[in-house]
């Protein structure tokens, strides 16, 4: 079977030593075992994330997603554009859909990105890593790499704000996706069933509302603990940092006991498909997932 | 500025709703509310807002310009989007929000010291420099914004998480030197300066 | 009045069935040999199969060789089946061996025996039955009219002439006025009615009017009103009386009453500017924008209106609404639409003037919903307010409450539309009426001058002893039955459309004038067929009266739903039976019984109370009758059947027409016989009633009110006689208030009466 290809938009969480640098390593092994080549458009930025609006204003923000579009587009023809961060694809896919409905717009972003020597098409079209595992790969296809099963593991599957709305994966309920649940059985753990899991973590306002985002974290940590869990599973950098982070400061400010490991999805493929917890970037856990490093280490 | 400074006087008349059709991000959609307020309910910092997105709407509507502008309210936005799937009217209201948000900063006009406007300007600015976010220099940049004494104190508050995700090979203490780039910095920059003059010229911000 | 051409020898005969279970579960040969020497059926077959061709056809063969003239069926419940056993010319009867027994006595040989007995009850009652029934034939009219009488020209009233001609039938409309078209030809535009529902239409009054005028069957009195309704459906004797002094007959078959709405007066409303310059009613707007035609609309004063505010709820839906609550108590459907419409006069024509539409709940149903996304698309402002205050003039100041906001705050506008009700043009209260006639037969002369005067209002004179027009319903409206038939109404063959009936706009009036004209077109083809109309539209049975027997008591005549009873020349009622429902409410309603029906009479349902075998004390098996309206009680307590529930196998139950057709004879000769308790389950009564024929239950209520006393002559407690408001919905609730009321009869005791029946 010849690789999927695609033009990645990796985002600047996913750099190296960057806050999401252990999530892009279990990518890669992900990417291996399903055969999936991405391939890092050159000189990628920025794509404004949640929190660019502020100062940013709207043409501007467009235009460094146009960017990104532009760079896949001129490297890359014919692949669709990936990004494994859900605000870099938000900003992405809201670009490429805003610039294809309105032409004066679309004339407004090329007029700006002209100033970087380039000029946006509207043909990349922008996806989310979920999407090309569920759509392109297929369940049966990510099930059958599997050689180590999660047995007895139990994850809350935290699928957030941005994989989810307003976009969200083809065919998902914005109130209740089961996508995530079913990676979870997919690898041969136990999805609990909790009341949290599309609930926002506060997003950018962890750092200016400290006390509001960690109430919503707290609501979160508090609701898998009540439902069995033993780790939280997320698709997204903001929701890994700002749930796994803030648990400490939680602790210090209100006397809770919270250390709930909190992992990405493709951190869980890679362990059962057989990886080691190096490879599976967990060693990028403030709060360890033990029961995790247990198997890779079987 | 075109009707940036017409008085707010004409109550329940159009004129602010117009200023906020031509110059907000998705500002036309402001006159399709039918005040349901699912909006407010679904918010998750919905008790923080002064002003519900119902309410924001509501009061375009009837003219109240400066103490929409002037509200912290649309800064209350964590981007989660569930407004924007719930309203039946499908308002993009992440998107209102947003709009208002910044053109009541670029008029000057939105609350000074505001936390997430702070932090919204920081933001963009370490993004413009490299084409990239700096994680660490946005992080000390956020910490030191209050003033250099109250920016150790919030830094050493952090110092454990900091030297934690340092451990974990996830914040990198040479980025203080440069760190990840873009190499066309300067393209980006005339881009952004570009997109601006654009959009300023439309909006009459010039 | 036909005659009945049953043979003069009747041949009664039993047919027990033994499938479905019957035979497993109860002893048959016990069946057999109560029809036989209780029942005296002189045939008595049980078959496995009864219903199906060959059971069927065995009845048939008794019929055509035996002489068989009355039919006992002991087999299913009455209301399963009813095709099958069908037999043209017979007096039929059915025993519930399967819903009514076998489906609800609990399980176990425990139960056997008082299982049997109430089956064999059972089988008594139903040779009781049809032992006092005769078959029913028709009273079929050969010479009736099938034409319609249509009365009112606007939009309800020609869409309900055309859909009638269309049918195929003779039309006469009457209009008042020298033009048709009505209301709606005062519109500038209509809401839309199809898609895309984004602007407004033209109405289409003028082709519709001229479609009308040039249909081949339809004939129109301009300038005329309808001097006087009399007779019944299919021979209406209509006096159609013009302006000019002549009146023209017409012999109509039914009636459709279209006859619209007259607007809520504006100086009634001084709080929200009634009555000043500059504030109007939306069908003062219409007027402004018809004079403008597509240019810029002016005020009266010949200024062009710049700012318009809309004053939704106007003297609307009470203290709901806007003004001072001390106006209209309901919603008129139609002025939100409407208003979003009139903004839209605006919007089209300068989309600068400033429109707001001021309301608490914008109420714009089904694709309405479009039509204010359209509004909204233009610029139209929706506000929700509550107006405090209108003040009229050069700029008018509207002051309100700001219901998002929460704060009071004023506007202005050169214009002030208030979005008023609509007030249905309905014609004499019946309560007024009989109040003021009573007062004038008894002399005083102020009443014989209201009574003139409440003539002139009427809509149709009809010449009923129960008063010149429909009866109204809440806040004036004409009757209907909304809840279950919307058209039908009780006056049997006339049928009120639009919003005379209920508050509407004119996509609705239209259809409901078309559903109308069905209705009118049901009822001239049923009356043909000498049947009765819905509910109980099989049913070829009439009410007889021996007259000799009556006493003048007038209370069949006053108590008729449908005013179907007069009076002749002697004050003998005269029943009018193509008015008549076949409810039966004049039975229950005869203190010496002299009312009855071929197929239901005092005597088949009292036969049926003495049939029951009754305990005596010692056994405590008692025994409690169960009343059932059969169009709501009796189907509840079947389904409770069908889904196996259990009550107790004391009950015996008896489905009746209506509770209104309940007669107190049934009640004491029940008592009287020892049973220890009466249960009644009939219909929802009062404004929101549920009654198939709207006042049966209501009148069951009210002389079961009355009966304390002659409990206390037997010396009994009152609890042994209950009256229940059942829903068709209700076959749990059934289960349970019978068992709760075994329980409550158990802690008082067996009846005194027991032993001296």
């Amino acid at each position: 079977m010849s690789k999927k290809q695609y033009a990645f938009y990796p985002g600047c969480s996913s750099q190296a030593k960057a806050s999401a640098d252990n999530f892009l390593r279990s990518i890669d092994v992900v990417c291996q075992k399903l055969d999936v080549q991405l391939n890092e458009i050159p000189d990628w930025n920025c794509c404004g994330a949640s929190i660019g609006y502020g100062e940013g204003g709207e043409l501007p923000r467009l235009a460094l997603s146009a960017r990104n579009l532009a760079l896949a587009e001129t490297n890359f023809a014919g692949q669709d554009m990936v990004s494994v961060c859900p605000a870099c694809w938000l900003a992405s896919r809201e670009t490429a859909e805003r610039l294809h409905e309105n032409n004066s717009l679309l004339a407004e972003c090329n007029e700006a990105l002209k100033e970087a020597g380039l000029t946006f098409k509207g043909e990349a079209k922008a996806r989310h890593f979920v999407e090309v595992l569920i759509e392109d790969i297929g369940w049966d296809q990510m099930k059958s790499q599997v050689v180590k099963p999660l047995d007895g593991l139990k994850f809350a599957g935290y699928v957030g704000c941005q994989t989810n709305r307003p976009f969200g994966i083809a065919g998902e309920s914005f109130e209740n996706p089961l996508y995530l649940d079913k990676m979870v059985e997919t690898v041969g753990a136990e999805a609990v069933k909790y009341d949290q899991k599309v609930t926002c973590c506060g997003g950018a306002l962890a750092f200016s509302e400290p006390d509001k985002a960690q109430k919503q974290i707290r609501d979160i940590v508090e609701s898998a603990y009540d439902h069995g869990a033993d780790m939280i599973v997320t698709p997204c950098q903001l929701c890994q940092a700002n749930v796994e982070i803030y648990q400490s400061e939680i602790n210090k400010k209100q006397g809770t006991k919270f250390n709930m490991p909190v992992v990405y999805y493709s951190q869980l493929m890679t362990i059962a498909y057989g990886g080691t917890a190096q490879q599976a970037g967990l060693d990028g856990q403030l709060i360890k997932a033990e029961k995790l490093e247990k198997i890779a280490g079987k | 500025m075109t009707t940036a400074n017409q008085s707010a006087g004409a109550k329940y008349k159009n004129s602010f709703l117009k200023e906020v059709e031509a110059n907000v991000e998705d500002g036309q959609w402001v006159k399709m509310c039918m005040q349901c307020g699912v909006c407010a309910g679904s918010c998750p910092l919905g008790p923080a807002w002064e002003h519900s997105p119902q309410k924001i709407f509501m009061m375009i509507r009837a003219g109240k310009r400066e103490e929409v502008l002037k509200s912290d309210s649309m800064w209350m936005c964590t981007s989660c989007y569930n407004c924007i799937v719930r309203c039946p009217r499908k308002l993009p209201i992440t998107h209102i929000m947003h709009g208002l948000a910044n053109y009541a900063h670029r008029l000057g006009l939105a609350p000074q010291g505001q936390p997430t406007r702070e932090i919204a300007k920081l933001f963009w600015d370490n993004l413009v420099k490299t084409g990239r976010v700096n994680e660490l220099k946005f992080s000390l940049a956020m910490y030191f914004k209050d003033g250099f004494g109250q920016g150790v104190k919030n830094a050493m508050a952090m110092q454990s998480v900091g030297l934690g995700l340092v451990k974990a090979k996830r914040l990198n203490p040479m980025e203080i030197l440069g760190g990840h780039s873009c190499k066309d910095k300067s393209g980006i920059q005339k881009m952004i300066a570009k997109a601006r003059e654009i959009e300023d010229r439309r909006k009459g911000l010039a | 009045m036909n005659t009945t051409s049953a043979p003069a020898t009747p041949k009664h005969a039993a047919y027990i069935c033994s499938g479905c279970g019957i035979g497993d579960t109860l002893d048959v040969a016990g069946l057999e040999k109560v029809a036989k020497t209780e029942g005296k059926m002189a045939v008595i077959k049980t078959h496995p199969f009864l219903c199906n061709a060959e059971g069927v056809q065995m009845i048939r063969d008794d019929i055509a060789n035996d002489g068989v003239t009355h039919v006992c069926i002991a087999a299913c419940s009455r209301r399963a089946k009813a095709e099958a056993f069908q037999f043209d010319g017979i007096a039929l009867s059915r025993a519930n061996l399967r819903e009514g027994v076998i489906w609800v006595v609990a399980e176990g040989s425990d139960h056997d025996e008082v299982r049997q007995e109430m089956a064999e009850d059972y089988v008594r009652m139903g040779c009781a039955e049809v032992k006092k029934m005769t078959a029913p034939a028709g009273n079929v009219k050969e010479t009736s009219s099938k034409k319609i009488l249509v009365v009112g020209g606007g939009m309800s009233g020609m869409t309900a002439a055309l859909a009638a001609a269309d049918a195929g039938y003779e039309v006469v409309l009457v209009e008042k006025t020298g033009a048709l078209g009505g209301f709606a030809s005062n519109l500038y535009k209509r809401v839309p009615f199809n898609g895309p529902y984004a602007e407004p239409q033209p109405t289409g009054v003028e082709e519709m009017a001229a479609k009308v005028s040039g249909n081949g069957k339809i004939k129109v009195y301009l300038n005329s009103t309808v001097a006087e309704t009399a007779g019944a459906p299919g021979r209406f004797a209509v006096k159609i009386a013009a302006e000019s002094g002549s009146v023209t007959e017409e012999l109509c078959g039914a009636v459709v009453q279209a006859t619209g709405f007259t607007t809520y007066p504006l100086d009634k409303l001084p709080e929200l500017g009634g009555g000043q310059a500059n504030v109007v009613d939306q069908a003062g707007l219409e007027a402004l924008a018809k004079a403008a035609n597509g240019g810029a609309i002016k005020r009266a004063d010949g200024k062009e209106v710049k700012s318009v505010v809309f004053v939704q709820c106007a003297g609307q839906r009470g203290t709901g609404g806007n003004g001072s609550g001390s106006h209209l108590e309901y919603c008129s459907g139609h002025c939100c639409a409407t208003s979003i419409k009139q903004a839209m006069y605006f919007k089209g024509q300068n989309p600068d003037i400033d429109t707001v539409v001021m309301y608490s709940d914008l109420r714009v149903p089904g694709m309405g919903e479009d039509f204010y996304r359209s509004a909204q698309q233009k610029g139209v402002i929706f506000t929700k307010a509550k107006v405090t205050g209108v003040k009229g003039g050069d700029s008018c100041q509207v002051e309100f409450k700001d219901l998002i906001l929460d704060e009071e705050v004023s506007t202005d506008a050169d214009l002030v539309v208030l979005a008023t009700g609509q007030v249905p043009n309905a014609g004499v209260n019946l309560d007024e009426w009989t109040a003021t006639v009573t007062a004038a037969e008894s002399g005083d002369e102020a009443a014989k001058g209201k009574k003139t005067e409440l003539q002139k209002i009427s809509v149709l004179n009809l010449n009923y002893r129960q008063g010149p027009d429909m009866p109204q319903f809440k806040y004036g409206f004409a009757d209907s039955h909304f809840i279950c038939f919307p058209y039908e109404t009780r006056r049997t063959g006339i049928y009120a459309a639009g919003p005379t009936r209920r508050p509407m706009d004119m996509f609705q009036a239209t259809e409901d004038a078309i559903g109308a004209a069905m209705k009118a077109i049901q009822a001239v083809e049923n009356v043909e067929k000498g049947r009765a109309a819905h509910p109980r539209a099989w049913d070829l049975s009439f009410p007889k009266a021996r007259l000799e027997g009556c006493t003048q008591c007038k209370r069949c005549t006053v108590e008729c739903p449908f005013g179907a009873i007069d009076e002749d020349e002697k004050r003998f009622p005269l029943f009018n039976e193509e008015r008549c429902r076949r409810c039966g409410t004049c039975m229950g309603a005869c203190p010496v019984r002299v009312i009855s029906f071929e197929n239901y009479s005092c005597d088949t349902v009292g036969m049926q109370i003495k049939a029951v075998n009754v305990p005596d004390e010692f056994e405590e098996k008692p025994r409690i009758l169960i009343l059932a309206c059969e169009n709501d009680a009796y189907p509840a307590l079947d389904m409770a059947g069908v889904q196996r529930m259990t009550y107790s196998a004391f009950v015996r139950a008896i489905p009746v027409r209506c509770l209104g057709s309940v007669n107190t004879i049934w009640i004491t000769d029940a008592l009287n016989s020892g049973y220890d308790g009466v249960m009644m389950m009939g219909c929802k009564k009062g404004d929101d009633y549920q009654c198939h024929f709207v006042k049966g239950s209501e009148m069951a209520y009210y002389r079961m009110s009355k009966i304390d006393d002659t409990l206390k002559q037997l010396g009994l407690e009152p609890e042994r006689v209950q009256t229940h408001e059942i829903a068709i919905t209700d076959n749990a609730r059934v289960v349970k208030l019978i068992n709760e009321y075994v329980e409550q009869l158990n802690e008082i005791g067996p009846s005194p009466m027991k032993g001296f029946g």
